[in-house]
């Protein structure tokens, strides 16, 4: 554990060099800070293009099993994770296929399903979302109105799911819909449900605080599946879900990729404070500014050695305690970076994307509105409250 | 972070036995009722009647025997050569428990005496290996924690002369020998002197923490043979030994803040009202939830530092105050929420809680507070204000 074995060393290296020599064209549009902010077409082909070369340069997937399009190694993927983190290039845009279904099928596939559906999340020739959430299923999950209906070969789904990020370029979907009445939990099934262009499906963009797309609503009228798409037993769709958000709420640290700047978070507030004027000072050598950028840094290195940390048998005594935290953990530390970032900038905090004057084309106040999807989606924070302290810390449940 | 450093912080099985052999031996000698006993056993008289804090020699005596004083000397000198994350697991111990005891004066002491490097020192360091307890009387009277500052005065050239008074020195009553720091001239001087030599006084200091002592010392012309000066370039020594000397005191604060959230845990999962255990609230199981996530990222930050200092890093200083604020903080606030969360019982004498609140209060403020450590990092990320 301590150190990385030869043939590590040696992808490692191939990594570094294959993304020095491959660095993609800086995009021609403006980039959304993550994968769930795709809004436009040429967004999407920039991302699709790009994550469809790394995979075939073999830093997605690679430890995958080659039978499903996979490059069949053990401990690359983190590698290739760090690598391309490091090296600031474009995200990875099939983030639900690539981090919640593919994972999913895995574990609970038959050997067709893997076969069919793993290689078109790795290469982002299929991107997919997430049918979760309802208008009344939200951080209470199992409330699921919609339904599942068996008719002969086939399901019948009808309901009406929210919040459904990448739904408007998504091929497939993992849903979860209700088989049976009789049961909140023990009563729902897991679909591969097939979206694009798909009879009785409808995609709604829902326009978000930002005042940018990229999420949606999706209506099923009398839509099949056949029971080919069906994940695992009738019955056991609570249980994968559990998988597939077991997946998901680690998927900071396996997303793959950088935001596409590598400039680190801290660092851009430093740059930030720098160039910005308080009561007619720098910002910078304001020292309640300094001490919260501090702050910032001790925090964004905290993070980066509880992952290290996470790691270390011996230094974790509940192994769950560490890898939960990460979800709130991360998703506050973009808050209150971007948080800061609006109050270095003052009264230029005001000015938005379309203004010039606007210090990092508006990136501040941006940030700040989007990082509540961060705190809200994945099971909101409150929830993730809950559950450390009930997983973890063995206190009551509350439901 | 350099390549070279271990991803496992170097922490391996040598040091998971040393700490789990501490913890077991501190849960038997140790427990909460005998603590209880030897600290706070009579209320009325604990503040009022100016007797020193008391504290379990035997005990203390047992830790020698198994070498806890030589553990972070290293061998060429006499000792076991433990490094930093081992001393760090076994501190986080230590402060679970509570433990009155010379240990982490002792081994701050020793950081010092190994950054000193001297023939002088190393005859100090086979010293404290063989159970020779120490402490840094090192700080000015206003508690400035920069290594220049020292209201000692040194006279002469190779023995010299202290005068003068040091102050916040931590279990100086426990300890045998003293590491004053003086000026002479534009030289900060490292020199030990025994606790019981001629014109050292020792006058006590009244704090709230009941699981150490902590003095002024005064030197009235104290004579000290030149062999007993360690260092001539005083300051820069405590400089170096400084990322270790905040790393111990935040491993304490990590151990006392895992104390003080296990505790409370288990008391809201007892504890009912409303017809229900007062975990089930969430105005008590997030804030709980919250204690763990501070202190986990403390815990994080000081193996990262304990690994830099053993690696010889550059940016060991950096890791360390992070280490220091964050585990401050991390302290105030589960120190805070173990006191709101028992309710009225945690506001008495009889709650236990209030033990680990004083002593996580006092290596909050030792050797600098969050606010401190970054106000000093803050010249590392920014730059100096005004550059
Ligand atoms: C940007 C974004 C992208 C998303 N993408 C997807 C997607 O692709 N697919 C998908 O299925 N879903 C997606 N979601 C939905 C997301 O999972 C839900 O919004 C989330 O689970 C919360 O559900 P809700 O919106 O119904 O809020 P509610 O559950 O109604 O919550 C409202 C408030 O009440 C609090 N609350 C509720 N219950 C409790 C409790 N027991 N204890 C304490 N507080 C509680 C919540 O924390 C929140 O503050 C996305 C959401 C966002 C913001």
């Amino acid at each position: 554990m301590a150190k990385l074995a030869t043939e590590q060393l040696e992808f490692q290296e191939y990594a570094r060099r294959w993304l020095e020599g491959n660095r993609p064209a800086p995009p021609t549009v403006r980039m959304p800070i993550t994968p769930l902010e795709v809004m436009t077409i040429p967004q999407r082909d920039y991302l699709q293009d790009w994550q469809g070369k790394v995979y075939a340069a073999g830093l997605v997937g690679a430890d995958y099993p080659t039978e499903y399009g996979g490059g069949g190694h053990e401990g690359f993927q983190r590698i290739a994770n760090q690598e391309m983190g490091r090296a600031g290039t474009p995200m990875m845009i099939n983030i639900v296929g690539l981090n919640m279904a593919a994972p999913t099928i895995l574990v609970h596939g038959t050997e067709a399903q893997k076969k069919k559906f793993i290689p078109g999340c790795l290469s982002a020739e299929e991107i997919w979302c997430q049918g979760f959430s309802e208008p009344g299923a939200g951080s209470d999950m199992a409330n699921q109105q919609t339904s599942a209906d068996r008719d002969g070969d086939d399901w019948i789904i009808n309901g009406h799911k929210v919040w459904t990020s990448l739904g408007h370029f998504a091929k497939w979907m993992i849903l979860i819909a209700r088989t049976s009445k009789a049961h909140k939990y023990d009563g729902l099934s897991y679909f591969l449900m097939p979206i694009e262009g798909h009879p009785g499906v409808t995609v709604r963009p829902l326009v978000k605080i930002t005042g940018e797309a990229g999420f949606n609503e999706v209506l099923f009228e009398d839509s099949r599946v056949s029971d080919d798409c069906r994940l695992d037993d009738i019955g056991k769709g609570w249980t994968v879900a559990m998988t597939t958000l077991t997946y998901e709420r680690g998927a900071a640290e396996s997303a793959g990729g950088g935001g596409g700047d590598s400039t680190h978070p801290v660092q851009r507030l430093v740059n930030l404070a720098k160039e910005s004027w308080r009561d007619g000072i720098r910002a910078s050598d304001d020292p309640l500014t300094r001490d919260a950028i501090v702050q910032r840094a001790i925090v964004a290195e905290g993070l980066k050695q509880n992952a290290r940390r996470a790691r270390v048998p011996g230094l974790c005594e509940h192994p769950m305690r560490l890898p939960l935290q990460q979800k709130v953990t991360s998703s506050e530390f973009a808050q209150e970076n971007a948080r800061l970032g609006v109050e270095i900038a003052g009264a230029r905090s005001t000015l938005y994307k379309l203004d010039e004057a606007a210090p990092d084309q508006g990136h501040w106040p941006l940030a700040y509105m989007n990082s509540y999807g961060h705190t809200i989606a994945a099971g909101t924070n409150e929830i993730q409250r809950n559950i450390l302290g009930e997983r973890v810390l063995g206190l009551p449940k509350s439901k | 972070m350099s390549e070279s450093m271990p991803k496992d912080y170097g922490f391996g099985s040598d040091e998971e036995m040393l700490r789990d052999l501490a913890g077991k031996l501190l849960d038997d000698e140790m427990p909460i009722e005998k603590l209880r006993q030897l600290v706070a056993a009579d209320p009325a008289t604990t503040y009022e009647s100016g007797q020193l804090p008391g504290w379990d020699q035997a005990l203390w005596k047992q830790c020698v025997e198994l070498g806890w004083t030589g553990l972070a000397v290293p061998e060429e000198a006499g000792g076991v050569g433990v490094k930093m994350v081992g001393i760090a697991a076994l501190v986080e111990e230590v402060g679970k428990h509570c433990l009155p005891s010379p240990l982490v004066a002792t081994l701050n002491a020793t950081y010092v005496l190994r950054e000193a490097g001297s023939d002088e020192a190393i005859t100090w360091l086979g010293r404290v290996a063989d159970g020779t307890t120490a402490t840094l009387a090192i700080t000015d009277s206003t508690g400035a924690w920069e290594a220049e500052r020292t209201d000692v005065a040194a006279a002469g050239n190779d023995a010299v002369t202290l005068t003068g008074t040091t102050y916040f020195v931590q279990d100086a009553f426990k300890a045998e020998i003293f590491l004053v720091s003086a000026k002479r001239g534009q030289e900060v001087l490292l020199c030990a002197v025994r606790s019981d030599a001629q014109g050292v006084e020792i006058r006590q200091d009244h704090i709230h923490d009941l699981t150490r002592d902590q003095a002024t010392v005064a030197f009235h012309e104290v004579s000290v043979a030149a062999e007993d000066v360690i260092s001539t370039a005083g300051a820069e020594t405590l400089r170096c030994a400084w990322p270790a000397i905040l790393t111990t005191v935040s491993a304490d604060l990590c151990g006392t803040g895992e104390w003080q959230l296990q505790t409370t845990v288990e008391y809201a999962k007892t504890r009912k009202q409303f017809d229900r255990p007062i975990g089930f609230f969430q105005a008590v199981k997030h804030p709980l939830s919250n204690a763990m996530i501070e202190i986990d990222r403390a815990r994080s930050l000081v193996y990262h530092a304990a690994c830099c200092i053993d690696a010889g890093d550059p940016e060991a200083e950096k890791f360390a105050r992070m280490a220091k604020s964050a585990a401050s903080d991390a302290g105030r606030f589960v120190s805070d929420r173990s006191i709101q969360l028992h309710g009225g019982i945690g506001f008495t004498w009889e709650c236990d809680v209030h033990l680990y609140f004083k002593r996580s209060m006092h290596n909050q403020a030792l050797f600098g507070d969050g606010v401190h450590q970054r106000r000093h990092l803050a010249n590392h990320t920014l730059g100096p204000i005004g550059n």
